[in-house]
């Protein structure tokens, strides 16, 4: 499979990326690691006209520990986060959550940036941002702005960036000391997860049980009011409305959030 | 468009659309046809190449990404003698291969693995090999052979 023809450009910064954006809109595609891009383009569910390599910014690699916070450059690898000593130390839970996107071959490519905007439901990272209450920084032609991750996951593969914004970092603030928790249940070895959670600190994080990467309030909520783990766990599927398909049921997947949920508390050490 | 990748230490130039998978890049213009596609959509590992020494699938990465970088293949290979690079010599040892259609995948990708992790137990060996399908071998032996190249006890 071959996609379909477009013009190639690699840029040398941001600047010049906005620029090329700014010019072409919607025909013009950002590529990062390509790990999810070059698939749909082989597919044809993909068709731009112009693909803008950004790979080669360097500078939007990196993870610091800022204050309070850590700040993770948007084309920042898999790889890279999962063996990175800031996270080790600060926020272990997305060192962990990295190492299980796709396989080794994968993470050497994909970037955090990419997983985020490409806001897969089934995808891991987005949940992991999300429990961390992670903020996402974008530039375009007006500017930078901060987003939420709870506003930025607004449905299957949709968020707020527009075609001429570029994420260029997240920020998560330190969890230092605080318990974490991480289950994926996946069919085979490197796939997405039919079911998973993501526990940091106190809130909870669901994989695929619904369009977008959910909280779970009630099991939040129980939480911060002293249930055990096997009583907050039991309340994670409240509200969800995951998808009822081959693979697993709605039921089934509700089941497993459950299950999961419970195990990442007790990981957690809750 | 023009490009120059350096492939087992060679400069291989070439003019090619865009859209040029690395993967092709490397059997038809540099000829190194120990590189297979097997299932052309990220999944089975058979296209499994080093680029600037990590392991990536060829097949999602275009040739043009890779201008002005390095690709080592099967073919480029060696070990300190000059011979077999180990990990080839033990997948023949443990008889790590059947048909050997994934071999040249499985062999790249363990490089990748054991440049990280020297001596992995056996199931980081199949943990860091998620992404490689062989459908001959049943895995077993493979594992060996990557146990076998890092100087480890194997499991008959
Ligand atoms: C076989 C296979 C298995 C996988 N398994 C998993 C899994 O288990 N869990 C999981 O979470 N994911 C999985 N993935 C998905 C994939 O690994 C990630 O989605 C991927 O790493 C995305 O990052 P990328 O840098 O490759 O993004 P790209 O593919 O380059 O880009 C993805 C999208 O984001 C946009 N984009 C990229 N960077 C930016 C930026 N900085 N600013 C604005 N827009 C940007 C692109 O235009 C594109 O629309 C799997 C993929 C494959 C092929
Ligand atoms: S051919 Fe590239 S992963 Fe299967
Ligand atoms: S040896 Fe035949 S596919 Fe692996």
């Amino acid at each position: 499979m071959i996609p379909a023809a477009f013009t190639y450009r690699r840029v040398s910064s941001v600047d010049e990326a906005l620029a090329v954006v700014a010019e072409h809109g919607d025909d013009a595609k950002l590529l990062a690691g390509g790990q999810s891009l070059l698939p749909l383009m082989k597919l044809r569910f993909a068709v731009p006209e112009v693909v803008v390599d950004i790979a080669p910014l360097d500078e939007l690699r990196y993870v610091r520990a800022e204050g309070g916070e850590i700040a993770i450059g948007a084309l920042t690898r898999h790889h890279d986060l999962h063996h990175d000593p800031v996270l080790a130390e600060h926020a272990p839970v997305l060192a962990r959550v990295a190492g299980s996107v796709g396989d080794q071959q994968i993470r050497h490519r994909g970037t955090i940036g990419g997983s985020l905007v490409h806001a897969d439901p089934a995808a891991d990272l987005p949940a992991a941002i999300l429990a961390l209450d992670g903020v996402l920084v974008a530039r375009g032609p007006d500017g930078e702005r901060r987003i939420r991750a709870a506003e930025f996951f607004q449905g299957p593969f949709e968020t707020p960036l527009a075609a001429e914004e570029l994420l260029t970092e997240v920020r998560v603030p330190v969890q230092d000391g605080a318990g974490w928790g991480f289950e994926k249940f996946t069919r085979r070895a490197l796939d997405w997860a039919i079911a998973g959670v993501v526990v940091a600190g106190g809130a909870v994080a669901l994989i695929n049980m619904g369009g977008t990467p959910l909280r779970a309030p009630a099991t939040e909520a129980a939480l911060a009011s002293g249930a055990s783990a096997a009583e907050a766990a039991a309340l994670a599927a409240e509200g969800t409305s995951p998808a009822d398909e081959a693979h697993a049921t709605a039921e089934y997947r509700q089941h497993l959030a459950r299950v999961l949920t419970e195990r990442a508390l007790v990981a957690a050490g809750r | 468009m023009k490009v120059s990748i350096e492939i087992n230490g060679r400069t291989v130039t070439g003019e090619v659309e865009d859209r040029t998978l690395l993967v092709h890049f490397v059997r038809e213009r540099a000829g190194l046809t120990a590189t297979n596609v097997g299932c052309d959509t990220t999944s089975c590992g058979a296209c499994t190449v080093l680029l600037d020494g990590e392991s990536v699938k060829s097949c999602t990465v275009l040739a043009a990404q890779a201008d002005g970088h390095a690709v080592t293949t099967l073919e480029g290979l060696r070990g300190d003698d000059g011979g077999l690079h180990p990990l080839q010599r033990a997948f023949r040892e443990e008889h790590g291969l059947q048909c050997g259609f994934c071999t040249p995948g499985m062999i790249m990708a363990s490089v990748s693995l054991l440049a990280h992790n020297p001596r992995p137990t056996r199931q980081q060996v199949r943990d860091g090999l998620e992404g490689n399908l062989c459908r001959c071998t049943g895995y077993h032996n493979i594992v060996n052979a990557v146990m076998n190249a890092s100087g480890q006890e194997v499991q008959r």
